[in-house]
Parts: structure tokens; sequence; C-alpha cells
């Protein structure tokens, strides 16, 4: 558009056109435009949040005779999600006489490291074979990958159940916090329950509140 | 010998192509921007490592506010000719005996923004002229066993849509009881396969440790 006028061909004749006239100068709106395209493209790649996938069990209705499925009690990690960021554990079944609870955080030697001590073994063979594949001795495509994964999870029978109960002030962070841990670590099993009035009567003396009186049986 | 000429030429470079270029590129980005609607409150959604990036089309969100308030959202479907937002909003009025005409139909249709009103008060909140209106409305939909609309919406929600995907977009400071709530009402409604919105967390730790 700027180079209508070309400056060789008035070179002979008398009638010159005035040189440079015809340069808009486009610097300016070059600049503008790098920025609005940088703008643009910004946004279309980071607006988009991000999402976590949970599953959880189906609900066994009253009126249904199912049982609920059974699991091992020593295999059996229970997690108490408590006040001010606070998370409760303890192993197998909750006995109001002997159960203690294990007070920690949500930090990396946190909780986390009570997973992974006990997840280990699953924990290396999922890092084993990620590292396989990166270094190429396995060739596997990026979407079965994650299949692959779900298939190790699916058939280890070692690592922890774990079972996610929630008290009554604790924040919904708290919950998308332990649901993360568990993708961190990869445990294999694991489920959000309803907290019992002994395990909540369990966080109240962690916490010096009078115990609550257990809730009439449903 | 024939002098040696200095170009007389301007040292001007021809912007013209790279102006083409930017020009193409800048339309195609804002053409193919989508701008979302505002929201009707401000949720800080927590952090997590998960990458996963949300879906375009079939998701219904539920969305829980700070102040334990209760939104919720749903999309026309994939293509923009399903209109699933007005038959949705139609088979919700019908349940209530509420007429929907089809200028209100259309304005919910187009608004695309999570709405927190009971149907009582969405013509109300259809009619608002302007966002002050509007949010004075927006009271919470409410989920009480006695008038448990947020289930109705769920349950028509995948009727129209029976493709939709649950959304959870909580903010991170609410009460666990309130979405407790929520999740034991979309599992009555056998909805068990959630999708919890978050951020990507900046730092990711994943350290293996020693024996």
């Amino acid at each position: 558009m700027a180079e209508i006028i070309q400056e060789e061909k008035g070179k002979g004749g008398k009638k010159k056109p005035k040189k440079g006239d015809a340069h808009v100068d486009m610097t300016p709106m070059v600049d503008l435009m790098s920025l609005l395209i940088t703008f643009f493209m910004l946004t279309a790649a980071f607006s988009k949040p991000k999402v976590m996938e949970i599953v959880l069990p189906e609900k066994i209705r009253k009126d249904e005779k199912v049982e609920p499925p059974k699991i091992a009690e020593s295999r059996t990690l229970n997690i108490i999600l408590g006040p001010e960021d606070k998370v409760y554990w303890y192993p197998g079944k909750a006995d109001p006489a002997v159960t203690v609870l294990q007070e920690t955080d949500f930090s990396a030697t946190g909780i986390r490291q009570v997973l992974l001590d006990r997840n280990r073994a699953l924990f290396r063979k999922i890092d084993d074979f990620e590292q396989q594949v990166i270094r190429g001795e396995i060739d596997i495509k990026q979407d079965s990958l994650a299949n692959a994964i779900k298939q190790l999870k699916k058939d280890d029978d070692t690592g922890p159940i774990v079972l996610i109960k929630a008290y009554k002030t604790s924040k919904y962070k708290n919950f998308v916090d332990i649901i993360d841990e568990m993708s961190i670590v990869g445990i294999a099993r694991y489920t959000f329950t309803d907290i019992t009035w002994i395990e909540e009567n369990l966080v109240n003396a962690a916490l010096g509140i009078a115990p609550v009186t257990p809730a009439p049986a449903k | 010998m024939p002098k040696i000429k200095l170009a007389t030429k301007s040292p001007r470079i021809d912007m013209t192509p790279m102006v083409d270029l930017f020009t193409l590129l800048l339309t195609f980005f804002i053409l193919t921007a989508t701008f979302r609607p505002q929201e009707a409150a401000p949720v800080d959604t927590p952090f997590s490592v998960s990458e996963k990036p949300m879906m375009d089309a079939n998701v219904m969100t539920v969305v829980i506010s700070k102040d334990n308030r209760i939104f919720f959202n749903f999309d026309n479907g994939p293509d923009t000719i399903l209109k699933f937002r007005p038959k949705i909003l139609a088979e919700m009025g019908k349940r209530y005996n509420i007429e929907f005409t089809p200028d209100e139909l259309r304005k919910f249709e187009k608004s695309g923004a999570s709405f927190g009103v009971s149907i009582q008060d969405m013509k109300a909140y259809l009619a608002a002229k302007n966002s002050d209106e509007r949010i004075a409305l927006e009271k919470g939909i409410p989920i009480d066993s006695a008038d448990n609309q947020l289930a109705l919406w769920i349950l028509f929600a995948r009727q129209v849509n029976p493709a939709v995907q649950t959304m959870i977009k909580g903010d991170a400071d609410t009460d666990f009881p309130i979405v407790k709530e929520v999740l034991d009402m979309l599992q009555d409604k056998n909805v068990n396969r959630f999708n919890l919105i978050t951020n990507l967390e900046a730092v990711e730790v994943t350290e293996v440790t020693p024996e």
C-alpha cells in the first residue's frame, strides 16, 4: 500500500514525485499489533482451567440388599481432614479406646510421606515404568501410557486403601489437596466416605472440644 | 572506470508483508478467542497438579461460592443449534408452572453465565437491566430437601443432554459440609464421576524418596 509509487520510476523524468512522502511509518502499527497478538495468543492458551477427575463409589441405598465391600483392615488407612489445614490419620479400624490420631499437614513431609511409605512398591513400579518410557526402552503412545499406569494400579495389591473423611469445619481446599496427594503418590484405591461419630470424637479430643453424643444408628 | 556508486536507496524496510501477516494472525486470534461471561460470584479455585484441560462443551457446572451460595451453569452443547440452555430452562419452567416467553428463553440462551437464582426469581432475573439488579436476586439456588431445585436442574440437564459431564467449581475457602451436600445430592442422582475445577499448581514436587 505504501509502495505504489516506486522511487526508481521517477528518476529520469523531471516531474519527480516527492520522495518519502508515500511512505507511511508503520512501526507504531506493527508495535501495537504484536502486542495484541501476544495478548490474544496468551489468553487463548492459558485461560482454560484445569480439571481433576474423581470417581466416587456408588451409593448403597437403604432398600438395596447389597453389602458394602469388605476391605482388609491391615491395608486401610484413614485420613481425616481437620480444621485449619490439619490432617489426622490412623491405620486400621477406629476403636475409641485404642486408636490414636496422628496429626500432620499438607506439606511435602506431611501426609505425602505417610502415604509414600505405604505405597512405595506401587509408586516405584509406576515411576520405573515412566522412566523406561522416557529413556525409550518401552515404546508406548502417550494415551496408552495413562492406561498402562491405570492397569498397574489395578493390579496392585499391596498399597493402602485410603478412606478420606472430612471433619465438619474442614474446607473444600483440603478436599482437593488430599485427592491431589493421592494422584501425586499414585494411590490406587481411595475413596471418600462419611465421618463416623467415633472419629469425630477423636478429632474433638485432639482439638480439645467436648465429645459429641453418638448419633442414633441409621 | 565506472565509479562505485553508493546506494541511494533509503534503508527503509518494507513492512507491508509483515503487517499483512500480523493482521491475519490478529484477526484469527480475535475470532477464535472465547470470551467468558462475567461470573456472578468470584470463585478462587484451589490448586492441584492435574493437567487435564476443561472440556469445551457438554458440561454442567455447580459453582459454590465462598459465602456458601450455589450457582449452576450448563452450556448450549457442542453445536449452538442444539440450544440446550433454553430447552432445560423450559423443562424447569414446566415443572414449576412458569411459562417463559421466547424472548426470555433467547436471553437465557445467550447469557451463558452461571446463575444463582431460584426458578421463581428467574423471570425477574432475566428481565434485570443491569448487573446490580441481577446480583441482588442471586441468593443461591435452593438445595434444601423441601425444595431442591439444584437436583431438578441436574435432572433436566441430564435428560436434555445425556452426554453432559459434571463439574464442581468451589472456592478454596468454602466450608466442606456444603460441598458434601452437593456431592451427596449428585450421588443420589447416580452421578459418581465428577471433575473438580482447579488451577494448575505452580510448583510440582514429586520427589523420589530413597529407601
